[in-house]
């Protein structure tokens, strides 16, 4: 536990996923001027996503952490999605 | 209390960084859950009125969103950057990035005012006449943006006040080298904030 706990991230690194975050939000701003129909919320939601989980690896330190961070953090998403799937599994069909 | 017991005391702290920052993301988990279920109302409302949902979008301007967006990204850099500062040893690097961060915060606060004031003029505000003469649909999208993006708005503001409090922590020497986990924690709390908003900024101002 203690010889990741030292791991020091580099100023490059940080740089590195911050140029990937703004080229992401370019991409997203980029597509939403197509109209693709249903796919163009996917698709946001899905740069938003790999955002999402750019930050929390790189700059919440989740990659290099312990181990049961990963975890509880998956758990955390986890729920909510269970959260979000038995919602709509419901309202799907209320009309 | 005798001297012996007093200096075995002062000697070993008691310190466990790996609890704080499990402390830390236990209570990032209720904020995911927080904000969670508002997606959620989101997501069904969406559903519902789908077309209103598309027409009220357009209300909102893209480009402010986008300025706000890449405010909190590179705040988000400086943050982290201002930790790997700290932890090498140059105080005064980390509490320079730790400004240009809270700077940034306070940046996204006055866009947010400029924002709001520019819809609170076109009449489109909780309440209002004007709002509540448009179809259901719309009211409730702009229920929806003021209060995701309202709570939003109310995260940058004490995250930039625990960020202020680092600053003078660090400046004091209490948040130091050896012991960063605050200013870790306050990072992993700034971080969530711009997580949210990755997805708010999409949802709110890009699909139509």
């Amino acid at each position: 536990m203690e010889h990741k706990e030292n791991h020091i991230v580099g100023y490059g690194t940080y740089i590195f996923v911050w140029l990937t975050l703004v080229a992401l939000t370019a991409l997203t701003v980029t597509v939403a001027n197509f109209d693709l129909g249903n796919f163009s919320i996917v698709l946001a939601l899905a740069i938003a996503s790999i955002k999402a989980l750019l930050v929390m690896l790189i700059f919440m330190h989740l990659k290099f952490d312990d181990k049961i961070f990963r975890i509880f953090v998956f758990i955390a998403f986890l729920t909510l999605a269970i959260f979000l799937v038995l919602t709509f599994s419901d309202y799907s069909f209320i009309r | 209390m005798n001297q012996v017991a007093e200096a075995s005391i002062t000697t070993s702290v008691h310190r466990d960084d790996v609890g704080a920052k499990i402390g830390m993301w236990l209570f990032l988990f209720t904020e995911l859950i927080l904000f969670g279920g508002m997606f959620l109302a989101y997501a069904v409302y969406r559903f519902t009125y789908r077309d209103f949902f598309a027409l009220a979008s357009k209300e909102l301007d893209v480009f402010v969103g986008l300025i706000n967006t890449l405010i909190l990204l590179t705040s988000s850099l400086t943050m982290a950057m201002s930790i790997t500062a700290l932890r090498r040893g140059s105080k005064k690097l980390s509490l320079t990035f730790l400004s240009i961060t809270i700077f940034f915060a306070l940046l996204f606060l006055v866009n947010k005012y400029f924002e709001w004031s520019a819809k609170f003029h076109h009449g489109l505000f909780p309440g209002s006449n004007e709002l509540l003469t448009l179809p259901r649909g719309e009211i409730i999208y702009f229920g929806l943006y003021y209060v995701m993006t309202g709570l939003h708005a109310v995260h940058v503001i004490v995250g930039m006040i625990i960020l202020i409090f680092m600053f003078f922590y660090i400046k004091s020497g209490k948040v130091n080298q050896d012991y960063y986990i605050m200013l870790e924690n306050s990072g992993l709390y700034w971080h969530l904030v711009d997580i949210i908003w990755i997805f708010l900024f999409p949802l709110f101002y890009l699909i139509h």
